[in-house]
C-alpha cells in the first residue's frame, strides 16, 4: 500500500520526516511526499528522496491508500478523497462533528491521532503527549524571552540577583515538561495540580509541589483531571492568587477535555509585579487567564506580559515533526501486524477502536469508554497502630522463646562437655574457636567473591583426604579399599576446587 | 618425632587456610588467598604422606603407590573438570564437589569405626560424621541433578513430607543410641541408608530458585562433616578446616535467606510457591507495552547512565558475552554503564559476578543491590535481563505478596525500564510482576542473547550512519 505525506496548509509541522519515512518503508509501505512538505520543518525534498520516498505533487499524495497528515484536510481536499482511503490526522472528532460527518459521507476510514485512549500501551502513539511535551518546553523559552530578568540566580562581583520564581499550574505532560525546562534554566519552580497523585511526579522533576488539602480530588479513573466542586474551586483560587502574586513567571496548562477553566483572574494579573510573564498553554481552549487573547501577546497596564500563542509546537517544527512522525510510525506498526505494507484495522483492540472515527461509511464515534485505570487504586486501609502493636508482641514472644531455647542448648552442651574425656574437650575447644574465627573471616567476604569462596572452601574441605590417607596403609583390605575410594574423591575436590577458584579469580579484572 | 613435625605442619596449614579465606574478602587479595590455600594444602598433604609411610601396616612401597595413585586420580579428574567447566555450570560443579566431601566423610567414618577401639565418645563422633556426610552426599547429588537440569527442578511435594523428615531424624537418633550402646555395625548401616534417603528428600523438596540457599547449606554441611571426621580421628587440622567451611556455608545461607526475606527453616522445608493461599499468579494487572531492539539501541545511545540488572535468565541464554560487548560499546560512546546484582540472582551466591567476570566486564562496575539502589532514580535506562522477582515492586508495595518484604532492586524509579523476557510468564516465586505494567516499562520479548545481539547490531549501524 502507498502512504501519502501532504504539505500542510498553515501548519508548519509535517507528519513524516526522512527518518520516519525509512521506518514506514520497513513496514512494507511505499511512501510519497508532496513537494515542499517538510520545508517549514527544515527537511528538504532531497532528504525524503534519499530516505526512499518519491516526491510528487499534491494530487498524487491525496490519491494514496493511506494519507497521514498533521491537521484535518480542507473541505476541498476532503471532497476529492477517494472512497476507501484511510486518513490519519488530528481530527478533533469531539469538537468537529461536521468534519466527522463529511468523512463518513465520503466513505473514508478516518483515524484520529488526537483520540488515543490513555493507556500505557498506547503511549507511544499519543501525539497529544508529544505536542504537550514540546509546548511545555517552548512555553519556558518564550517566557524567558519576555521576562525582564535571568532565570538562574547570580552571585557576581557586581552583586547578586535572585533566581526567577516559576509557578506551573497543572502537572500534565506539558506542565511537567515546563517544570523540567524551567528547572534546568536555574529557576525556582513551584507547581500545583488538583490531582494529588501527581505530587510525586512534580517532585521528581525537581519542583516543589504546592499542596492544598481541600482541593485534592479523588484519584481519577481515566488519567484526566476532573472539574472541581464549588468549595474546592474557592480554595484553589485562593491558592492561585497567593502563588501568582509571588511568581515572576506563571505557566498555566489546565485543559479539561478541550475546555479551559479560568485559573488566573484579571485581579490576580493586576496583583503581579511588572515584568512578570504569564504563558497560557490553554489558549487554544479559550485560555486559563481571563486576559488571554488566543494566538496573541498582550501586555497589561501594569506591565505583565500574557502570551496566548497557540502555535508553540510549530515553533520547533523540526523536532516536533520528528516526534510526531514517530508516533505515526508506532501507530502504523500497530496497524500492520504482519509488517507487509497492508493496513489492517482491528476494532477489537481498544486502542484502534478508540481512534477510529469512521470506517467505510460507518460512523464509529464516539467509541465505548476504555476503563483502564491510569493510577493504581489506593491500597486497603489497615490500622497501622494495631498492626505495629501486634508485630511488637509477636517479636517479644519470639525473643522469649528463643532465649529459653538457647539457654537449654547451652546447658545441654555444658553437661555433655563435662561428661566427655579431656582429649575430646580440647578438640571441641579447637572446634568452637575455629567456628568463631570462620564467622569473622567469612563475614568480610565481598558478595562478588562468594562463588570463588565456595569453590575454595570445597577445595580445603578436601582436607578430609588426610584422614583417608592415614587409613590407606591399613592391613585390613576392606579398610584400605574404602579409604582408597574416599581418598580419591577427596583429592578430586582438592585439585578441582583450587584450580577452578584460580581460574575464576583470574577472570576478575579491574577497569582500565 | 615424626608426629610432632606433622602436627607442626598441620598448625601452619590451618593458619594458611584461615589466611586464605581472609584473602578472599577482597578482589585485590583474592588470588593471594587462593595460592595460600594451595600452599597450606601442599604442606598438610606432604606431612600426611610421610606420616602414612611411617604408620603403614604393610610394605611402605605399596602404601606409597596407593597414595600416588589416589593423587593421580584426583589431579587428573580435578584438573580436567576445573579446566573444562563452563562458568554457567559452576553451581553444578560446586554441588558435585560437596557430594564428594560427604561421601568421603561417610567412608572415613566407617573406616574409623572398623579400625579403632570402641568407646562411647568415639562412637558418637563416628555416628554424627556418617549421618552428616550421608545427608550431604545425596543432598548434593540431587542439587547437582537439578542444577544440571537432569531432573526437574520443581519441588517434589510428598504428602506429609515434614512428618517423613521428622520420623527419619527420630529413627536415626534411636539407632544412634543403639549403636553407642554396642549395637555393632547394623544400626550404623541402617542409619546410613536412612540418612541417604533423608538427604535426597530434603533437597528434592526445594525448587530451583532456592538453589543458592541449598548450595550454601550443603557447603556448610560438608564442612560439619569434615569437622566430625576430624573429631573421630582426633585431627585438629580437619576440625579447624571443617569448622571454617561449615561456618562459611552457614553465613552464605544466612545472607541468601536475608536477601529473600525468608527464614532458613522455611527455605529448607521447601515447596515455595506451592502452598499458602495468597499466591496471585496469573493475575493480569494491566497492559504491558512492547518495544524493539532498534528502539532500545537508540535510547541507549542517547542515555547518560544505564544500569543492567542480570538474572538467571541471562545465564540460561548465555547472554553475558553480548551483554559485555554492549557495555564496552556504550562505554565507548561515553555512557555510564553499571550492573546491579541482587544477592540471590542466579543459582549460586555470586554467580552473576563470575559470569560477568568471565565475559571480561570489569568488576568495579558490578555493584551490589545496596550500592546501586540510591542511584536508580538518576538512571536513564535500566535493562533487566532475565531477572524477575528481584525487581518486583510488589515486594515493597503489597503486604499480601508471597515475596513481601524481600529487598529488591528498585528499578522502577529509573526513567525508563526495558525488561528482556521470553514471555509474560511469572518468575520463580510464581508472583505476577507489576513492574511490567508500569508506564515507564517496556518489554523486549525473545531470547536475551539474540535480543542483545540485535541491539548491538543496531548500535553498530547507528555508528556507521553518524
Amino acid at each position: 500500500m502507498r502512504i501519502g505525506i501532504p504539505r500542510e496548509g498553515r501548519e508548519r509541522l509535517v507528519a513524516a520526516t526522512p527518518a520516519t519515512v525509512a521506518q514506514l518503508r520497513k513496514l512494507g509501505y511505499d511512501v510519497v511526499v508532496e513537494q515542499g512538505a517538510g520545508e517549514c520543518a527544515s527537511y528538504p525534498d532531497e532528504a525524503y528522496a534519499d530516505a526512499g520516498a518519491s516526491v510528487v505533487d499534491a494530487r498524487a499524495v491525496w490519491e494514496s491508500d493511506v494519507v497521514t497528515a498533521v491537521r484535518a484536510p480542507s473541505p476541498e481536499r476532503l471532497a476529492s478523497l477517494a472512497e476507501g482511503t484511510t486518513l490519519v490526522a488530528m481530527l478533533a472528532p469531539h469538537s468537529e462533528p461536521a468534519l466527522v460527518e463529511a468523512l463518513r459521507e465520503r466513505g473514508v476510514t478516518a483515524i484520529a491521532l488526537d483520540a488515543v485512549p490513555r493507556i500505557s500501551r498506547a503511549q507511544s502513539i499519543d501525539v497529544l503527549s508529544t505536542l504537550a511535551n514540546v509546548a511545555g518546553y517552548r512555553a519556558v523559552i518564550e517566557a524567558a524571552e519576555e521576562y525582564s530578568g535571568m532565570f538562574t540566580g547570580q552571585v557576581t562581583a557586581a552583586g547578586k540577583t535572585a533566581p526567577a520564581n516559576v509557578f506551573v499550574i497543572g502537572a500534565g505532560v506539558a506542565g511537567l515538561a515546563a517544570i523540567g525546562a524551567a528547572g534546568s534554566l536555574g529557576a525556582q519552580v513551584r507547581a500545583f495540580d488538583v490531582r494529588p497523585e501527581v505530587g510525586e511526579q512534580i517532585e521528581s522533576m525537581g519542583a516543589q509541589f504546592v499542596r492544598l488539602e481541600a482541593a485534592q480530588q479523588e484519584v481519577s479513573a481515566d488519567g484526566y483531571a476532573r472539574e472541581l466542586t464549588a468549595e474546592q474551586e474557592r480554595a484553589t483560587m485562593d491558592l492561585y492568587a497567593a502563588e501568582t502574586a509571588r511568581a515572576d513567571i506563571v505557566i498555566t496548562t489546565a485543559l479539561v477535555r478541550g475546555s479551559a477553566p479560568t485559573t488566573i483572574t484579571a485581579d490576580m494579573v493586576a496583583a503581579m509585579r511588572p515584568g512578570s510573564v504569564i504563558v497560557d498553554l490553554a489558549a487554544s481552549g479559550g485560555g486559563n487567564c481571563e486576559l488571554t487573547v488566543p494566538g496573541e501577546k498582550v501586555v497589561t497596564a501594569n506591565g505583565v506580559t500574557i502570551l496566548g500563542y497557540t502555535d508553540l509546537t510549530s515553533r520547533m517544527a523540526r523536532h516536533t515533526s520528528q516526534l510526531f512522525g514517530t508516533n505515526v510510525v508506532n501507530l502504523l506498526r500497530l496497524l500492520t501486524p504482519e509488517r507487509d505494507g497492508r493496513l489492517t484495522l482491528d476494532l477489537e483492540d481498544p486502542v484502534q477502536r478508540g481512534m477510529t472515527v469512521t470506517r467505510a461509511g460507518e460512523l464509529l464515534w464516539p467509541p465505548p469508554p476504555v476503563a483502564v485505570s491510569a493510577a493504581q487504586s489506593p491500597a486497603a486501609q489497615v490500622d497501622p497502630a494495631a498492626q505495629a502493636r501486634a508485630t511488637h508482641e509477636a517479636a517479644q514472644r519470639r525473643r522469649r522463646r528463643r532465649s529459653v531455647l538457647y539457654g537449654a542448648g547451652a546447658a545441654l552442651a555444658f553437661v555433655l562437655l563435662a561428661l566427655s574425656p579431656a582429649a575430646t574437650v580440647s578438640h571441641l575447644t579447637v572446634f568452637a574457636l575455629a567456628v568463631i574465627v570462620g564467622f569473622y573471616v567469612i563475614n568480610n567476604v565481598a558478595h562478588a567473591l562468594h562463588t570463588p569462596l565456595m569453590s575454595q572452601t570445597n577445595a580445603i574441605s578436601g582436607i578430609i583426604l588426610v584422614g583417608a590417607l592415614l587409613q590407606l596403609g591399613s592391613a585390613d583390605l576392606l579398610v584400605s579399599a574404602i579409604a582408597f575410594v574416599a581418598a580419591s574423591v577427596a583429592s578430586i575436590n582438592i585439585f578441582g576446587g583450587f584450580l577452578v577458584t584460580y581460574r575464576m579469580l583470574g577472570m576478575f579484572r579491574k577497569d582500565g | 618425632m615424626l608426629t610432632s613435625i606433622a602436627q607442626a605442619a598441620y598448625v601452619v596449614a590451618a593458619v594458611l587456610f584461615v589466611l586464605s579465606l581472609a584473602g578472599l574478602a577482597r578482589q585485590e587479595t583474592a588470588r593471594r588467598g587462593n595460592v595460600l590455600g594451595m600452599v597450606g594444602m601442599g604442606l598438610a598433604l606432604g606431612a600426611t604422606v610421610i606420616l602414612a609411610a611411617d604408620t603403614s601396616e604393610r610394605p611402605v612401597l605399596v602404601t606409597m603407590l596407593l597414595v600416588a595413585l589416589v593423587l593421580a586420580i584426583g589431579a587428573s579428574v580435578g584438573t580436567w573438570r576445573a579446566r573444562t567447566v563452563e562458568m554457567t555450570q559452576m553451581p553444578e560443579l560446586i554441588a558435585i564437589l560437596h557430594s564428594f566431601v560427604g561421601l568421603a566423610a561417610v567412608l572415613v567414618g566407617f573406616n574409623s569405626y572398623l579400625t579403632s577401639e570402641p568407646s562411647i565418645v568415639h562412637d558418637v563422633e563416628v555416628f554424627l560424621g556418617v549421618l552428616i556426610g550421608a545427608v550431604t552426599f545425596t543432598g548434593s547429588i540431587v542439587a547437582y541433578l537439578k542444577l544440571a537440569a537432569k531432573i526437574r527442578s520443581a519441588p517434589l511435594v510428598l504428602p506429609a513430607r515434614n512428618v517423613l523428615n521428622l520420623v527419619a531424624i527420630m529413627v536415626s537418633l534411636g539407632l544412634g543410641v543403639w549403636f553407642v550402646l554396642g549395637g555393632g555395625i547394623v544400626p550404623l548401616l541402617v542409619m546410613t541408608a536412612i540418612a541417604l534417603a533423608l538427604g535426597w528428600h530434603l533437597v528434592a523438596a526445594i525448587g530451583g530458585g532456592d538453589m543458592p540457599v541449598v548450595v550454601s547449606m550443603l557447603n556448610s554441611y560438608s564442612g560439619w562433616a569434615a569437622a566430625a571426621a576430624g573429631l573421630m580421628l582426633a585431627n585438629d587440622l580437619l576440625i579447624i578446616t571443617g569448622a571454617l567451611v561449615g561456618s562459611s556455608g552457614a553465613i552464605l545461607s544466612y545472607i541468601m535467606c536475608r536477601a529473600m526475606n525468608r527464614s532458613f527453616v522455611s527455605v529448607i522445608l521447601g515447596g515455595f510457591g506451592t502452598e499458602g493461599g495468597t499466591v496471585t499468579a496469573g493475575d493480569q494487572q494491566g497492559e504491558h507495552r512492547e518495544t524493539f531492539a532498534a528502539d532500545v539501541a537508540e535510547q541507549l545511545a542517547a542515555a547518560r547512565s544505564v544500569v543492567i540488572v542480570p538474572g538467571y535468565g541471562m545465564a540460561v541464554a548465555k547472554a553475558q558475552y553480548p551483554v559485555a560487548e554492549l557495555v564496552a560499546r556504550l562505554r565507548g560512546l561515553g555512557v555510564e554503564v553499571r550492573f546491579g546484582v541482587h544477592p540471590v540472582a542466579g543459582r549460586l551466591p555470586g554467580h552473576m559476578n563470575v559470569l560477568l567476570a568471565e565475559a571480561k566486564v570489569p568488576y568495579d562496575i558490578v555493584l551490589e543491590m545496596d550500592e546501586i539502589n540510591d542511584d536508580l532514580p538518576e538512571t536513564d535506562i535500566v535493562l533487566v535481563i532475565g531477572a524477575n522477582d528481584v525487581v518486583n515492586p510488589a515486594a515493597l508495595d503489597d503486604p499480601t505478596s508471597p515475596i513481601a518484604g524481600m529487598p529488591v532492586l528498585e528499578v522502577w524509579h529509573a526513567r525508563q525500564v526495558v525488561v528482556f523476557k521470553r514471555s509474560m510468564a511469572t518468575g520463580y516465586a510464581g508472583v505476577q510482576n507489576p513492574l511490567f505494567f508500569r508506564e515507564n516499562t517496556a518489554m523486549l520479548f525473545g531470547d536475551a542473547k539474540e535480543q542483545t545481539e540485535a541491539i548491538l547490531a543496531a548500535l553498530r549501524a547507528h555508528a556507521e550512519l553518524a
